[in-house]
């Protein structure tokens, strides 16, 4: 019943037209709906930073649609918007919004107070203070909430052309298996994988490019020829 | 001419008092500190001064009542941004000010050297020491020319003996400079070698216990001479302070409000 991994392999590499023809759509769904989600969670995470109340209406409601299981509610949303590339948007957006946005809200609450209370003083006003202080000390959260919600994405799309699409690797699996082909749909599968880890891999390049003072936290060491025999750190 | 004056500054934190009235002023070009026991309620007063919150009393500046941004302050911690470079961090003040980063850049860039961070401009906070780290923040401060420094124990997190050179190297700067400043701290040798007045505090909730001249001619260097004066004046502030001290350890006394 299990094929062999050379046997998957072998067929994944003769089906490559079909697997590569139904890995695009998948690539546009997850992206797509990658970057909404993080358009969205900036956007919100920034205003329930400036009005706090608003924190207080709005997280019951995402902590609530982070319950809704995947599985009911992939084909409403297919049903309601179609076969096309919206739902898919939207249902990766779905999974992948809430970690971002509780990332960016604990990032920007991990503000030093001395720094928000300095700028204050050196005469700037909140968003002032937002974009200088406590934007980039929520990159570092951010970027573990990247981390995190990025391995949801591919899921998220897949279950989305599962239930329902022209192209996808959600429809191929589907179709693999109605077929009783579990070579094929574990070919899908790996290749799924693979999207994943290389988003994966792209989201922790990425971190490295965007917040290059974390990594020169390790690399202190004597770089700039210090002393640290007479000034030592406290 | 008066620069900066407090009239009877009053602040509770809901039941817990912590400034019981302070009155002090701070000439033009002078050197003031603020001595007092840990929790006494010192950064408070400073967050009085920026506007971070509000008290009683009464705050004026050149004779007129407190408005705007007078101070450059420097925090209790460096309060160096991480993901900004040194020099980025130096130039901060002069961008809130609305000038732009090359300029800000070039204005400050000549200081590194007298500050002693000369070929750091290009790193990270976190490659430097923590003396380099309070001259850059040091240095932050002073670029904003602003009419007073505010200094929050700027060298209360370094150990003795870089405490002890910063301390020199901040004596010297000042001569050259003559900021109007108000340093905050608790050491006793750190405020007489520096200041030309002391104000006491009592512990929470502070009232100036004592207001201390330090007659001392400056250049205040090794000499013998210098020491054993300035020993004396240590020797009594410790007296005051330690006998304004005494009430806390006894046991009606509310700490655990
Ligand atoms: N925002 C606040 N809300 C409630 N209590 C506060 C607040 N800020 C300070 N306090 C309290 O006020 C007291 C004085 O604090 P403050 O930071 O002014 O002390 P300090 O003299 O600067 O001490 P240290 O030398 O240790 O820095 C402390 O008991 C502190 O807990
Ligand atoms: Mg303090």
């Amino acid at each position: 019943m299990l094929p062999a991994p050379s046997r998957v392999l072998a067929k994944a590499w003769e089906n490559r037209a079909a697997l590569a023809d139904n890995t695009l759509p998948t690539i546009r769904a997850t992206l797509a709906g990658f970057a909404c989600s993080l358009v969205a969670a900036f956007i919100l995470s920034a205003l329930v930073d400036f009005f706090a109340p608003l924190r207080r209406a709005l997280f019951p409601l995402l902590i609530a649609s982070q319950t809704l299981p995947l599985v009911a509610i992939a084909p409403l949303v297919v049903l309601w918007f179609g076969f096309g590339l919206l739902p898919k948007i939207l249902l990766v957006a779905l999974v992948t919004f809430f970690p971002m946005m509780v990332a960016l809200v604990q990032g920007y609450a991990a503000t030093a107070k001395e720094i928000s209370q300095m700028l204050a003083a050196m005469g700037a006003g909140r968003r002032r203070i937002f974009w200088l202080a406590r934007l980039p000390s929520a990159l570092p959260y951010f970027f573990a909430g990247l981390r995190i919600s990025i391995t949801y994405a591919v899921v998220g799309a897949i279950f989305a052309e599962y239930a329902g699409a022209a192209k996808g690797l959600g429809i191929y699996m589907l179709s693999a298996k109605n077929n009783f082909r579990p070579d094929l749909v574990l070919a899908a599968v790996a290749v799924s994988s693979a999207l994943t880890l290389t988003l994966f891999v792209l989201a922790v390049l990425a971190q490295r490019l965007a917040v290059p003072w974390e990594n020169a936290k390790s690399e202190r060491a004597g770089r700039y020829g210090d002393k640290p025999s007479r000034e030592g750190r406290p | 001419m008066t620069r900066l004056e407090l009239r009877n500054m009053r602040k509770n934190f809901g039941a817990l008092e912590v400034l019981a009235g302070i009155s002090l002023h701070v000439e033009e070009g002078e050197f003031v500190s603020i001595l007092g026991p840990s929790g006494a309620g010192k950064s408070t007063l400073f967050q009085l001064l920026t506007g971070a919150i509000r008290g009683e009393g009464e705050m004026r500046f050149d004779g007129a009542p407190l408005d705007g941004a007078r101070f450059a302050f420097m925090p209790q911690r460096d309060a160096l941004m991480p993901w900004r470079r040194v020099i980025d961090n130096a130039t901060l003040g002069l961008e809130v000010q609305g000038m732009k980063r090359r300029a800000a850049r070039e204005r400050v860039a000549p200081l590194f050297a007298e500050f002693g961070l000369a070929g750091f401009e290009r790193a990270w906070p976190a490659e430097l020491s923590g003396g380099m780290r309070q001259r850059a923040a040091l240095l932050r401060t002073v670029v904003q020319q602003r009419d007073m420094l505010l200094l929050d124990e700027p060298f209360g997190a370094l150990d003795a003996l870089t405490r002890a050179a910063m301390q020199r190297w901040l004596e010297t700067m000042w001569r050259n400079h003559r900021w109007t400043a108000l340093l905050i701290t608790h050491d006793v040798r750190e405020a007489v070698l520096l200041s030309d007045r002391i104000y006491v505090l009592s512990a929470r909730p502070a009232r100036v216990v004592r207001e201390v001249a330090v007659p001392l001619p400056r250049p205040r260097t090794e000499s013998t001479a210098f020491a054993r004066k300035a020993a004396a004046i240590e020797a009594g502030i410790l007296d005051i302070l330690l006998g304004a001290a005494e009430p806390i350890s006894r046991p009606s006394d509310g700490e655990n409000r």
